[in-house]
């Protein structure tokens, strides 16, 4: 089952094209990277999935509806790990996600029996009381994780999810993404980490100014340009993708 | 725009004032008290009577109005810009099934819900003082509601078009300064030169000091064109508001 379509998919921001005419299909419960430094338009196609930013021209569909005439109905069945913290810096962990079920309407007594899953699950349970600038740079991440599952999503959207994260936090965070991915959950990707696309994504699409050049499983791109993703990006772009 | 997202986040930022308020509740109405004392009691020595009622109760309505003006204008100009650009509080939002309306719907409600607090509080605060000859003062806690509405909206306008959180004090020095001191609260407009008091009728602050200045002296019907003055303008402003906060958060 295809969980996101895109076809001509193309986004301006005033002079600039950030996407450019680019085609895809992610299937239902398959972990899918987009993989590019930055500036190569991954953040802005998550953003057009989530329904953040407008399509300018071409065609997207996420779980078969149009993101323009179901914004509400997509996100509730989504959840968005995003590149930068934005967690609210005014509440504690727990009441970061206790108030953000409510705008997915989940009722409290839901709500707070999942957010202490949750906080099992990131490793954060004695942590609930705490602000979040009390938080190290990884546990605020992991809350961000939990944060994003807090409506049950079917798709879950990860922006970068480990970046600017010590070798163990970063491990961490993969071992829950795996959890997620065998629970059937299709995950979306962002990442420059060569490592993170081979260990965790069916299938990466290599992004470069904008276009797709090249969509395929880590392996097969790997067998058919040799070396590692690092080797096939710079053979396909001409440039390295260390950022 | 559906009522009940929008709710959704007028439920956050209640939720972090709750938690907040002891600080910004108390600064709130120490300021207005001061203005009351300093003008009403200093001043007032020297001005026994304006239209005939002892100075400080000539002023004291005027604080409930000014009070919850700038309530309003703080909530919508630095707390929605904080939230905005800071604390990227409205990105995590807008991954939720609160869509961008329903979002700027709830920082207006917001902001005229804490206008209307502050406003009341004043109320409360002048009433104790036996600075209000009138009950129906009471029936200005709707209206301050309505005028909150119209700050928060010309508030969210600004944060719409500045470039950056310090050209808010061109905001305050320009529009709200003057308008906090020539809308009638120290000075019927009257005695102003013809232009100023002509300038007076097209600003929020004039009308709401009319209807609680009316309200507080118990003769709310002549304050009634105000009531509409302000409901009229909450009415037009709305799509502005809502346009340009809608450039402003989606590229």
């Amino acid at each position: 089952m295809v969980t996101v379509y895109a076809k001509d998919l193309t986004k301006d921001y005033k002079s600039l094209r950030a996407v450019d005419h680019i085609d895809f299909e992610i299937s239902s419960a398959e972990c899918f990277g987009f993989l590019g430094p930055n500036g190569a338009g991954k953040t802005t196609v998550m953003r057009m999935i989530y329904c953040f930013l407008p399509v300018t021209s071409g065609e997207l569909k996420v779980v078969g509806l149009d993101v323009a005439d179901h914004q509400s109905e997509i996100k509730s069945r989504t959840g968005v790990m995003p590149q930068e913290n934005n967690l609210d810096p005014d509440l504690s962990v727990f009441e970061n996600l206790i108030i953000y079920a409510r705008y997915f309407d989940i009722p409290k007594k839901v709500s707070s029996v999942r957010a202490w899953e949750l906080l099992d699950f990131v490793e954060l349970r004695e942590k609930a009381k705490v602000n979040i600038k009390d938080l190290s740079g990884g546990m605020r991440q992991r809350l961000l994780l939990a944060r994003s599952l807090i409506n049950n999503p079917e798709i879950l959207i990860l922006d970068e999810p480990t970046t600017g994260l010590d070798p163990h936090s970063r491990h961490a965070v993969w071992e829950k993404m795996d959890y997620m991915k065998a629970k059937g959950t299709t995950l979306i990707l962002t990442t420059h980490y060569m490592e993170e696309a081979e260990k965790l994504c069916d299938r990466v699409a290599i992004m470069d100014a904008g276009k797709i050049v090249a969509i395929d499983s880590p392996a097969n791109l790997m067998t058919r340009h040799g070396g590692n993703l690092e080797a096939v990006y710079l053979e396909l772009t001409g440039r390295h993708l260390a950022a | 725009m559906q009522l009940k997202r929008a709710l959704r986040v007028w439920q956050r930022n209640f939720k972090v004032y709750t938690k907040l308020y002891k600080s910004s509740l108390a600064l709130n109405f120490v300021e207005p008290v001061l203005y009351l004392a300093a003008l009403g009691l200093g001043l007032g020595t020297f001005v026994k009577e304006v239209e005939g009622i002892p100075y400080i109760n000539f002023i004291a309505p005027g604080i409930i109005a000014s009070s919850a003006m700038f309530a309003a204008a703080y909530e919508c100009t630095y707390g929605t810009y904080v939230r905005m650009f800071y604390q990227k509080t409205f990105d995590a939002i807008l991954a939720t099934p609160v869509n961008i309306d329903d979002l700027i719907a709830g920082e207006l409600i917001w902001g005229a819900s804490k206008s209307m607090l502050y406003g009341t509080i004043i109320i409360a605060v002048i009433s104790a003082f036996g600075l209000v000859s009138s009950p129906l003062i009471l029936t200005a806690v709707p209206v301050l509601f309505l005028s909150g509405l119209i700050f928060a909206e010309i508030s969210m306008i600004f944060v719409a078009i500045v470039p950056g959180i310090d050209s808010f004090n061109y905001f305050y020095t320009l529009f709200l300064t003057p308008m906090f001191l020539f809308s009638g609260i120290f000075f019927p407009v009257d005695t102003l030169p013809p232009l100023v008091s002509k300038i007076a009728f097209f600003t929020p602050l004039y009308h709401l000091v009319n209807v609680c200045r009316s309200a507080a002296l118990g003769k709310l019907q002549g304050s009634l064109w105000d009531i509409a003055w302000l409901f009229f303008v909450a009415v037009i402003l709305a799509p502005y508001t809502f346009r340009l906060m809608r450039k402003r958060l989606v590229q």
